[in-house]
């Protein structure tokens, strides 16, 4: 993958969410919810239907604007930002949409090499646009990396639930972005996709150490983002080896929402150890 | 401001007291039209302020253009057509008993230019237009297109909204005039073949009873119907909500504000040229 936009420090705070409340109507989408995530960590987003994860996401890159509360994103207040501000600050953001996103009267090439055509932030000092040819390859090597090159010339209308996310994480990718939001990336898929899709996902973040969100109902897509890592090496996924505390390797934490709170917080082996009625069902139900 | 607009820049959720002041009542009941409006006036603002803004999408207005402008006109000049007719048939009756059958080419021109051939071919365009661009814009929002568009570096409004606006702007007053010499057509036809008016009698009236007042409101009406039909359509595709069957909704509000609209307009624009 290319040079990402800009290099964070591990320990630089990339998002923070201070008290952020949201409503529509008198239904709370998100109820004074507070956290932080720090570059390179990866946040496992675990809840029922309605219970605010999708909005948790577009409130991070100014999708929705709360109603208050603060939202830091790369250390810059976006609650305040006008539409046209955003647009640099999102280009250091990468989403995968729940509906896939793909803009359906686009050819798959079209929609990956979209971010790299139209994000301002991308185009070099005194140059309109990305040059052509810098942008088909970076296309190509994006779908390559999804494994699904020879796709270039179909329309999403032509793929499958699988292959259009996929394409998906291909055009949320295809900037290199140090953050990558990644919504439902598993939802309606048979169990062997879906496993591909979390490989995908976890192959992205460890080569490039990009931080990730994953808003998921399976506890299994968490499972293997905290107890499994890509081997560039070999070029292989393989289990992590695990300290002497029992403590995961990977740098991933794992949050519950209810009802636009956050009732969790904490590792795999916490969440595995909560005594809470509603937080134990998503660690039942995904088994690990 | 608690539907579409909420979720795009600028405009906040308001909470003001005067909504709650009484408990329910005649506030409350006019409170989603009056947020409605609101946001379709923000949303004709930005639309219409972006045309003077960078980028342009040039391609998408020649797109637009072709699918308004073009995919419209054999129905257009089909509705011209059997309106200019009908009207010349159904005058002749009337004007027969004053023995002024002389008269029909006037007839039919001034009412073909001032109203009849506007408000038809809007209210074609409407049910044909405004339903592809609520029905496209509402497909695109349901999926999360919108959401993509804006989080990838784009306006939707500059991308989307815009471009429909400039091409329905351009393409309505040229298919108005389409409309209207195609309606004289049909009604020449009818007078010289039914009622065996000489060509001459039905033409030269025809066009000299026309003034520039009556050019003017021919060409302002669909002018101002283009704006109506394109923000109608966008507005309601773009708050649209509720998945496929909100499409379907979508689709059908956005024809029928829209026909309702190009009617009353038209009423008042009537009413700035013709001083009784």
């Amino acid at each position: 993958m290319p040079a990402g936009i800009a290099s964070i420090p591990p320990e630089e705070v990339v998002l923070r969410f201070e008290d952020v409340s949201l409503h529509f109507g008198e239904t709370p989408a998100l109820d004074h919810l507070s956290l932080e995530m720090r570059a390179g960590e990866t946040c496992i987003v675990l809840g029922a239907a309605g219970s605010g994860k999708t909005m948790l996401l577009k409130c991070a890159v100014g999708l929705v604007k709360p109603d208050s509360g603060r939202i830091v994103l790369f250390g810059e207040e976006i609650t305040g930002l006008k539409e046209s501000q955003l647009f640099d600050i999102r280009s250091k953001v990468g989403i995968l949409f729940q509906e896939g996103g793909l803009f359906d009267s686009l050819t798959i090439a079209e929609n990956v090499a979209y971010p790299l055509i139209n994000q301002r932030a991308l185009r070099k000092k005194g140059q309109p646009r990305l040059a052509e040819a810098e942008v088909d390859e970076r296309v190509r090597e994006a779908l390559r990396f999804v494994e699904l090159e020879e796709t270039l010339d179909k329309f999403p209308s032509e793929l499958s639930g699988g292959m259009r996310r996929r394409v998906g994480i291909a055009r949320a990718t295809v900037t290199a972005p140090p953050l990558v939001l990644y919504d439902s990336p598993t939802a309606g898929l048979d169990p062997i996709t879906a496993n591909t899709i979390v490989s995908l996902i976890l192959k992205e973040r460890d080569m490039r150490n990009a931080a990730a969100i994953i808003v998921t109902h399976r506890y299994q897509d968490g499972h293997l983002m905290s107890n499994f890592r890509y081997n560039s090496n070999i070029g292989r996924i393989e289990a992590v080896s695990h300290n002497g505390s029992g403590g995961s390797q990977v740098n991933t934490r794992f949050l519950v929402m209810e009802a636009g709170r956050l009732v969790f917080e904490g590792s795999q082996r916490e969440l595995q150890a909560s005594q809470d009625p509603y937080v134990r069902k998503f660690v039942k139900t995904g088994g690990s | 401001m608690l539907g579409f607009a909420r979720h795009l820049p600028g405009l906040r959720a308001s909470h003001g007291s005067i909504y709650s002041v009484g408990g329910p009542g005649l506030l409350d009941f006019l409170k989603p039209s009056v947020e409605a409006f609101q946001d379709f006036i923000y949303l004709a603002g930005r639309a219409i302020r972006n045309v003077f803004r960078s980028p342009h999408y040039a391609d998408d207005i020649f797109i637009q253009m072709d699918v308004i402008g073009v995919g419209s006109l054999p129905i257009v000049m089909m509705i011209g057509f059997f309106s200019g007719a009908v009207m010349s048939m159904q005058m002749a009756r009337a004007l027969t008993t004053y023995g002024a059958t002389g008269q029909i080419g006037q007839i039919v021109s001034i009412t073909l230019v001032r109203e009849l051939g506007p408000v038809l071919t809007a209210v074609l365009v409407a049910g044909r237009n405004a339903s592809g661009i609520a029905s496209e814009l509402g497909s695109m929002k349901v999926t999360e297109q919108i959401d993509a568009m804006r989080a990838l570096g784009t306006d939707p409004i500059q991308k989307l909204v815009t471009p429909r606006m400039v091409a329905m702007a351009v393409v309505l007053p040229l298919l108005t005039v389409i409309a209207d010499f195609i309606g004289l057509i049909g009604g020449f036809l009818i007078a010289v073949s039914l009622l065996g008016i000489p060509g001459s009698q039905y033409w030269t009236p025809a066009w000299q009873i026309l003034e520039y007042n009556d050019l003017t409101q021919g060409l302002l009406k669909p002018f101002v119907f283009a704006f109506i039909i394109s923000l109608v359509g966008c507005f309601y595709g773009m708050r649209t909500s509720g998945g496929t069957e909100g499409v379907g909704r979508s689709t059908t509000t956005a024809v029928v504000v829209s026909s309702v609209w190009i009617f009353v307009v038209t009423l008042f624009i009537g009413r700035m040229f013709v001083h009784l």
